[in-house]
């Protein structure tokens, strides 16, 4: 961790309209605050884009540009781990029926890779259904090494 | 900056210089035009360099993949030069880098469409 890394735990909450605007806006805002906490420039990096799918499923999947829904969008920095919180008010969707895009038959399906890239540069991620209808995805990164 | 596209002719191939943001919404959309055109006049041999390229996200790497399809499908083929560390790292863990014919020198990648 770089020496002028700030430790001081840092907790944002935003309700982000569903465009794509808000895709760019909680990218920075995440990558900002990963900066502050002392990540590396490789996992900004990826931190930035596996926030920049999943805000992009909850806009475009999840709440599919419904001007009345809204993207809940939480970080919390605290100096061992950075998590992310991105919530939608759609209708969900089975958990199990993303098809593997790494398969033979799914290589040149021109969709279907988001999850498997955030999956790749965080250190855990979690879906869940909320009670609301909605789905929460769960980044996190760790910020230092265990 | 979203994506620039700057097209030149070599020989028979066309050489797109591609810079800036691959992402979702008009980057995207950007290429995906500008291939489909290529297509329909008949452009059959595409180089696309995208030595310039400062971001890609699925959506952008849905849409090389969407061209390549679109290319080859017409007979033709599309292949890419000067990845950055980025680009090339996020096409060898979806797997596509050996679908894609990757170029790192200009002159070759034109002469390998020959």
């Amino acid at each position: 961790m770089p020496e002028n890394a700030s430790h001081i735990p840092e907790t944002v909450e935003r309700f982000l309209d569903s465009t794509l605007e808000s895709v760019d806006s909680a990218e920075e805002l995440a990558v900002g605050m990963a900066q502050r906490a002392g990540m590396h420039e490789d996992d900004l990096m990826k931190i930035g884009m596996a926030i920049r799918e999943s805000v992009v499923n909850a806009v475009v999947h999840g709440n599919r540009y419904n001007a009345h829904k809204k993207v809940r969008f939480a970080v919390a920095s605290d100096g061992q781990r950075f998590i992310v919180r991105i919530g939608d008010e759609g209708e969900g969707f089975d958990f199990n029926s993303i098809p593997d895009p790494l398969a033979p038959e799914n290589l040149l399906r021109t969709s279907g890779r988001g999850i498997f890239l955030i999956r790749s540069f965080m250190d855990d991620f979690q879906m869940r259904r909320l009670e609301s209808g909605g789905t929460e995805v769960t980044l996190v990164k760790n910020l230092v090494s265990k | 900056m979203s994506v620039k596209l700057t097209t030149r002719q070599v020989g028979d191939v066309t050489v797109i210089d591609v810079a800036g943001r691959i992402t979702l919404g008009e980057g995207s959309s950007t290429l995906r035009d500008a291939l489909r055109d290529l297509v329909s006049k008949g452009q059959k041999k595409i180089l696309l360099n995208l030595g310039e390229v400062s971001y890609i996200d699925s959506s952008g790497i849905g849409e090389l993949v969407s061209g390549f399809t679109t290319v080859t499908n017409s007979g033709g083929a599309l292949k890419l030069l000067n990845l950055n560390k980025r680009v090339k790292d996020l096409l060898q863990i979806t797997k596509l880098y050996t679908v894609f014919d990757v170029h790192e020198d200009e002159a070759g990648a034109i002469r390998s469409f020959a």
